[in-house]
């Protein structure tokens, strides 16, 4: 029966099929904890509890119901209805991080982020951070007002004291994070004019390489703008543009364009990738190459050689280095001249300088890479902020403002700052907590978050866009932008400044509308404006020989040494939001690890020092780089290059708050910034010692396996999809009657009969890249709670929705040799899991109570009310996707700490009241998001039309960059999903003929029939390999 | 004779002349100003422009908050009727002595500008004013000379009949056995004089030996399970009222009543519960909607001055405190209900689920809220689906069955409809 010949894994641990391992994943719980099964059965003084608790109970439910207090509004506002979701279109932005948003807000209270689909950046998808950040509006740890030294005081006190210092500072400097704001940057001017100061600007993750190689090559300031979409090839050097690299939001809306495929369009872009960490990049690409950071500013300078030689032209003079696939892309890449992109996540200018040679070698420029219409994501300048620390430690500099960042913490030098900052005259941050920064200056006027302050953002030429407050400052803070003006004495506020500053520049730009009131409305309600225009005049292009020689010195073809290559993870990110329990407990999209940065090995390293790690079990390593050491776990991660290690930025925090301090190790304080610029890679005198401490890593990779049933990833490669569009899929069949035939043929049940809606999600497994916002999304939708990383350890996440990464190798492993072999770069498959939402659901039958029923719309409804605990359902649940609620996670001081959402007076604000907040001893799942499906059916009522599609959308479809996951009505017959799985008939039934080849069900077999069709992944390699 | 006749003629008299006050009293003579148009048409536009902004002060035949105001093209010619009611208040700047005198009898409230009004729309309005629902006159009398009386729920004898019935029946009932009593004593004596068989004497003599019925097995077997019985029944009732606050009737922190607003003004509910056809939930009026007549209106039954309870307005407005209503109607947080759905879309009555409100001087819970009681309703209930396009398709598919499209034939009883 088995036509796959690929072994699927989703850990080192499964591969092998170790005992411990084994024997866990046959429960679908995991044995109690031992704190509460250590002792030998219940004592009689658990006895007397319970009986003092069942009387209690009892007292209690015979009591009245409280007095419970209706107040409305004094002065109804004319727009906010009680019950009613408002959305406005924002902006968010965190430096350099970027998406246009549309915020909705319920009772004047912003609860969730979805992304606007009127940009043309971010065209509607967010990331997980994205939908985290409302989170961080309602942080205990933000600061209620101005501080001078540590003590509270008025904004006029506060005002008057500082105007003052400033004058007489002397040398101030103004440090932020990229400034998208065009009005921001004016009225940072504007401040540095009258006290002659000067603004240094860095980035955490640094692309001042990038920068400086466009300055150099082509004399533009500023990011090229990028178009995936455009590129049949990509090949890309470490760079991690889904994740994390510059505007991943953006590069994932563009990547899923090229690699969606159909019978109409059977055709796919092909990616290459060459790295050193598995990023989530990597994980997607279709030639993946495992190479040590040494190596790359080699393999780029022999990428170029190869094209220069396929071109003609001159190469230049470099150490041979032996890569695989290296040719294969530039022969790809050649063959594809003008539809080809290659990139680079280096932050070396030099290394950045040949990627540019190597697309103006290729006629990328001006269509998969724009130099003339920059994006300006990133501006920090690693030389001057350099040049910064020297000058603050050399006590050069009589004033410092930090405008919103963080340098102590995310800068490599950080260090230095903190001691440097004892030495000026005034020191000032605007920053909104107490972090490692802010606890250090005499002077804190903390800024508003971005929901609650007016703000315009230029992220690309042409292209603006405005955020507006979603509500009332919450504290007595005061929008950074209005302390500079007020410091300047400017005699105007931000929102005034922010208007005129639109009527005199961009009011002009259009003509379509006469009144600047209407086109300010008109902006602000699109939340977007583009000027078409603009562009840049791209001069040009420079010599690159001596960066080519530069390039041919600092890299080598072969280094014994140990490397270290610092990441950023696509939860942390950079760290800036450490202290959001939501990403802290989002699994890695790779490791599935939460709670924690580790220093990833791979399988060889770890049989090499005798490491074996499973479920999470690990030893710690001391890491040296120089002078510096750390002590941090160890994860053994397939595809991780022989002589490299990775460790995640955006974790060590000190002064985040009470989620985020004291999580994992703080990487900045590794990197070098002496070669000008800010290294992410350390490829000399890097000890890794193995150390006999043990440690627990909290992953959720190696729980909810499927116990090797087969078919769950189903995947065929372009070629055979083209002959034959149902390659790959596996079409179960069972013995009935003499006959083979089809399981949905044979059936115990009635079947289910939709009349009205038949709701659906189809799922792309070529689209879904794994980004996890899903995940987030659905978090913040539903109210599920975060639960902390020792009850992740215990198996017990609550995720309704989770993504399936499955490793896979040609062959299974027993020996440690086939083991190294097997991860040393596995393949990868993401696959979006959540409840089937099953026409014959195993969970519905076993329920005693029938908590779990059936919808006669096709969802399989779960009634928390009705619910005792029994756990049968998720005992009989294929799928492993039903969560039980062990403790109660609301309200509860031992979860205070992580779930904040459900805890504190502040926190709450976020939920969502149309969702119940689940209490201890019942089941929880997906509920396909039911409150959006029946708030969508009752507009459609009231309006007395019939439901169109597109106009309900869970909230994990609505939030995917990469539109992998489709939801809607399978009885529609105009609907998209409909037609994605091409049903044809028109019928009621719940079993409905689906023409698609590529869709299939998880587990068909069974014939559970459910309501989530996937789409076979198929990956443009030339043959099945792994 | 003569003093029959006198004796009869009294009530004769008098009720001629009751006959001739109430004549009076219901036709008032006047005559309406014939450009009027009695056009059913004319008055059909009227009602909707006079119950769209007119209502909410005046009715036809009773003095409300504005006058009573059949009859107003009788006593004012159309031209006046057109200036007062387009913009009354620059037309008692220009002096005019009627209309001047009318906004001084009603304590200079002002009378929102109506300047949208074209002239058939005024005409029509006009139209409906004289000729439009017109109401039994002893009726309206009678509604208007009530206060706060209970309004009799109509056919059937009233219930302080029936428990008079009753007393009577146990009187009688009480009777017989005492007459029957005697029967058996005076038969009983006159049978013990004569002279009888042992097996009669025996049945005459016999006593009623009670404790030996209290002894006996079948006895206590039948006391005992009826008594378990009652305890598990009260118990098990009892627990079913957990929660459950039907009548619920808390003090509010202002003595709003439903009664006066909702009844006699007959304020339309979604004139201050703004939200009930549009979300979840109805709204409590928010003070700045209480302001909207409150501005004027201070006092109640033409009082001078501020009342009490109407100052708590103000002092809400003033001092910018919201007021804290006491919540009646509360659903436990694990049920979802929509007050759209069942309002705008169901067509239900408010009445329906929170009974006579207009008649509640203090507002209590009418149904008890359990969800036994919601889906006995969804069983019952038809879905209003006509001229809604979104329920076609599952009339279609119902059309062959004889029943009617209840709320349970389309889901209406599923779990994930309310718990979410």
């Amino acid at each position: 029966m088995k036509e796959n010949k690929k072994t699927y894994w989703k850990g080192l641990e499964e591969l092998t099929n170790d005992p411990e391992f084994v024997k866990n994943a046959d429960r679908e719980f995991p044995e109690m904890p031992s704190s509460l099964n250590g002792e030998e059965g219940p004592s009689r003084r658990d006895f007397l509890k319970l009986m003092g608790f069942s009387l209690a109970a009892a007292s209690l439910a015979a009591c009245e119901a409280p007095v419970r207090k209706a107040i409305p509004y004094v002065n109804k506002p004319v727009d906010i209805n009680p019950s009613i979701p408002n959305y406005y279109a924002s902006t968010f932005s965190s430096g350099g991080d970027y998406a246009s948003v549309v915020v909705k807000t319920r009772e004047g209270r912003p609860i969730k982020i979805d992304g606007n689909e009127l940009s043309p950046i971010n065209k509607g998808g967010v990331s997980a951070i994205v939908e985290a950040s409302v989170l961080t509006l309602y942080d205990r740890e933000r600061l209620t007002g101005p501080h001078i030294n540590g003590e509270k005081v008025e904004w006029s006190a506060f005002d008057a004291d500082l105007k003052s210092k400033l004058a007489s500072a002397g040398s101030i400097r103004v440090v932020s994070n990229t400034i998208l704001s065009p009005s921001t940057q004016q009225a940072l001017d504007q401040f540095s004019e009258i006290f002659g100061a000067e603004i240094v600007t860095y980035d955490p993750m640094s692309n001042f390489g990038i920068i400086s190689a466009a300055k150099t090559t082509y004399g533009v300031d500023g990011l090229p703008s990028y178009n995936f979409d455009k590129a049949s090839v990509i090949v890309s050097f470490a760079a991690d543009f889904l994740g994390t690299w510059i505007s991943p939001i953006e590069f994932a809306k563009q990547y899923s364009k090229g690699r969606k495929i159909s019978k109409e369009k059977p055709v796919m872009s092909r990616h290459f990738q060459f790295e050193s960490t598995l990023s989530l990049t990597g994980a997607n690409a279709d030639y993946r190459t495992p190479i040590k950071p040494s190596q790359s500013g080699l393999a780029v300078l022999s990428l170029y050689n190869a094209l220069a030689k396929l071109a003609g032209g001159p190469t230049v003079s470099a150490a041979a280095v032996e890569i695989e696939n290296l040719d294969r892309a530039a022969k790809e890449l050649w063959a594809n001249r003008g539809k080809s992109l290659v990139v680079s996540g280096s932050n070396d200018p030099n290394v950045q300088i040949v990627i540019n040679a190597i697309n103006d070698l290729l006629q990328n420029n001006g269509t998969t890479v724009d130099f003339s219409k920059p994006s300006y994501f990133r501006k920090g300048d690693d030389t001057r902020m350099n040049q910064f620390v020297s000058d603050l430690n050399g006590g050069r500099v009589g004033g410092v403002i930090f405008y919103n960042c963080n340098p102590v913490y995310d800068f490599p030098r950080g260090a230095e700052i903190a001691e440097g900052l004892s030495k000026v005259k005034v020191s000032v941050a605007t920053n909104g907590t107490k972090d490692e920064t802010a606890s250090l200056v005499q002077y804190i006027a903390p800024d508003h978050h971005y929901l609650e302050s007016w703000n315009d953002f230029n992220p690309k030429t042409g292209e603006y866009s405005l955020s507006q407050p979603v509500i009332s400052p919450l504290f007595d803070t005061r929008q950074a932008q209005d302390s500079f003006l007020a410091w300047a004495d400017a005699g105007t506020n931000y929102y005034d400044f922010l208007q005129g500053n639109w009527e005199s520049n961009f009011f002009a730009t259009q003509s379509e509308i006469t009144n600047f009131q209407e086109f300010w409305d008109r902006s602000l309600f699109n939340g977007v404006y583009s000027v078409s225009s603009e562009s840049s005049a791209v001069t040009g292009f420079a010599d690159i020989s001596s960066a080519a020689s530069a390039v041919a010195k600092t890299y080598k073809a072969s280094n014994d040494q140990i490397e270290l290559s610092v990441y950023a993870k696509v939860g942390i990110g950079n760290g800036t939001f450490a202290n959001n329990p939501w990403l802290q407990e989002m699994s890695d999209p790779i490791s599935k690890a939460t709670w924690d940065n580790y220093l990833t090995v791979s399988q060889k390293w770890a049989h090499e020092n005798e490491l074996k790690m499973s479920e999470g079990a690990t030893r710690k390593a001391k890491v040296t780089v120089g002078n510096k050491s750390i002590v941090v776990p160890i994860m053994v991660q397939p595809g991780q290059a022989y002589g490299t290690v990775g460790l995640a930025l955006g974790y060590g925090r000190t002064n985040a708050g009470r989620v985020g301090n004291g999580v994992g190790v703080n990487a900045y304080e590794l990197l070098d910034s002496s070669k000008g610029f800010v290294d992410f890679n350390l490829t000399e005198n890097i000890g890794v010692e193995l150390l006999s401490d043990t440690y627990k890593i909290a992953q959720t990779q190696t729980h909810e396996t499927y116990m090797g049933r087969e078919f769950v990833i189903q995947e065929a490669t372009l070629g055979e999809y083209q002959k034959n569009a149902s390659a790959g899929r596996h079409h179960p069949e069972v013995y009935f009657e003499g006959e083979f035939v089809k399981p949905s043929k044979i059936s115990l049940w009635k079947g289910h009969q939709y009349s009205q809606h038949h709701w659906g999600l189809a799922i792309d497994m070529n689209s879904c890249i794994g980004c996890g916002a899903c995940t987030v999304a659905c978090q913040v939708e539903n109210n599920v709670a975060v639960v902390g990383k020792q009850e992740v350890l215990n198996r017990r996440e609550m995720a309704w929705i989770r993504i399936d990464r499955y490793y896979s190798s040609p062959e299974g492993a027993s020996s440690n040799k086939e083991l190294e072999v097997a991860a040393e770069n596995p393949e990868v498959t993401f696959q979006p899991m959540m409840c089937q939402h099953c026409n014959n659901a195993p969970c519905e039958t076993v329920c005693p109570v029938a908590a779990t029923t059936h919808s006669s719309e096709g969802l399989n409804q779960m009634t928390y009310n009705r619910c005792i605990g029994t756990r049968y359902c998720a005992n009989n649940c294929p799928y492993k996707v039903r969560r039980f609620n062990w403790f109660k996670y609301h309200d509860n001081k031992d979860f205070a700490a992580v779930n904040v959402a459900q805890n504190d007076d502040m926190g709450k604000m976020v939920l969502n009241p149309d969702v119940t907040v689940r209490a201890r001893g019942v089941i929880e799942k997906c509920s396909m998001c039911v409150q959006r499906i029946q708030s969508g059916k009752l507009t459609a009522k009231r309006e007395g039309r019939k439901v169109q599609d597109g106009e309900i959308n869970t909230a994990c479809a609505a939030a995917c960059p990469t539109d992998a996951i489709v939801f809607g009505d399978m009885n529609d017959t105009s609907s998209k999903i409909t037609k994605m799985l091409k049903i044809q008939e028109e019928t009621i039934s719940a079993l409905k003929e689906v023409n698609e080849e590529r869709a299939y069900h998880v587990i068909e077999y069974l014939n559970v029939s459910p309501n989530v069709w996937y789409f076979t992944k198929i990956r443009n390699k030339d043959k099945s390999e792994a | 004779m003569t003093i029959k006749r006198s004796l009869l003629s009294v009530p004769l008299r008098l009720s001629t002349l009751l006959l001739v006050f109430l004549l009076s009293m219901s036709t008032q003579v006047y005559a309406v100003n014939p450009d009027v148009s009695d056009s059913e048409e004319a008055i059909a536009a009227g009602k909707s422009i006079f119950n769209a902004n007119c209502r909410t002060c005046h009715r036809l035949d009773q003095k409300n908050i504005g006058p009573a105001l059949r009859g107003v093209t009788d006593r004012h010619s159309i031209e006046w009727n057109k200036k007062f009611i387009r913009n009354s208040q620059a037309f008692i700047a220009t002096g005019d002595a009627e209309a001047v005198a009318i906004y001084n009898e009603f304590n200079q409230l002002a009378m929102p500008a109506h300047e949208f009004l074209s002239d058939d729309d005024v005409m029509n309005l006009l139209s409906y004013i004289e000729y439009g629902d017109k109401a039994d006159p002893a009726a309206a009398a009678a509604a208007g000379g009530v206060e706060g009386g209970q309004v009799g729920t109509g056919g059937g004898i009233p219930s302080e009949y029936l428990t008079i019935i009753l007393a009577v029946l146990v009187i009688v009932l009480l009777l017989i056995l005492v007459v029957l009593g005697l029967i058996i004593s005076i038969l009983t004596k006159y049978l013990s004089s004569q002279k009888l068989d042992e097996v009669d004497e025996e049945f005459v003599n016999q006593k009623f030996d009670f404790k030996k019925i209290l002894r006996s097995d079948a006895f206590i077997i039948i006391m005992t399970t009826l008594v378990i019985a009652f305890v598990a029944k009260s118990g098990i009732d009892q627990l079913y009222t957990i929660g459950v606050q039907q009548g619920y009737a808390p003090a509010q922190p202002i003595a709003f009543s439903h009664q006066l607003h909702a009844g006699q003004y007959e304020v339309a509910c979604q004139y201050c519960h703004t939200g009930v056809e549009i979300g979840k939930s109805a709204n409590i009026p928010s003070a700045n909607i209480c302001m909207n007549c409150h501005a004027h209106i201070q006092n109640v039954g033409g009082k001078e001055g501020i009342s009490t309870e109407i100052q708590k307005i103000y002092n809400a407005v003033d001092n910018n405190q919201p007021i804290e209503w006491v919540r009646i109607h509360n659903l436990p947080d694990l049920a979802y209900f929509n007050h759209a759905q069942h309002v705008a879309v169901g067509g239900l009555e408010c009445q329906t689920c929170h009974g006579p409100i207009e008649e509640m001087e203090v507002v209590y819970q009418h149904s008890s809220l359990t969800m036994g009681w919601c889906i006995d309703c969804h069983r019952q209930t038809d879905i209003k689906s006509q001229g809604n396009e979104y329920y076609d398709k599952l009339v279609q598919l119902h059309s062959e069955s004889k029943n009617a499209l209840k709320v349970k034939d389309i889901g209406g009883l599923e779990c994930a409809k309310c718990h979410y």
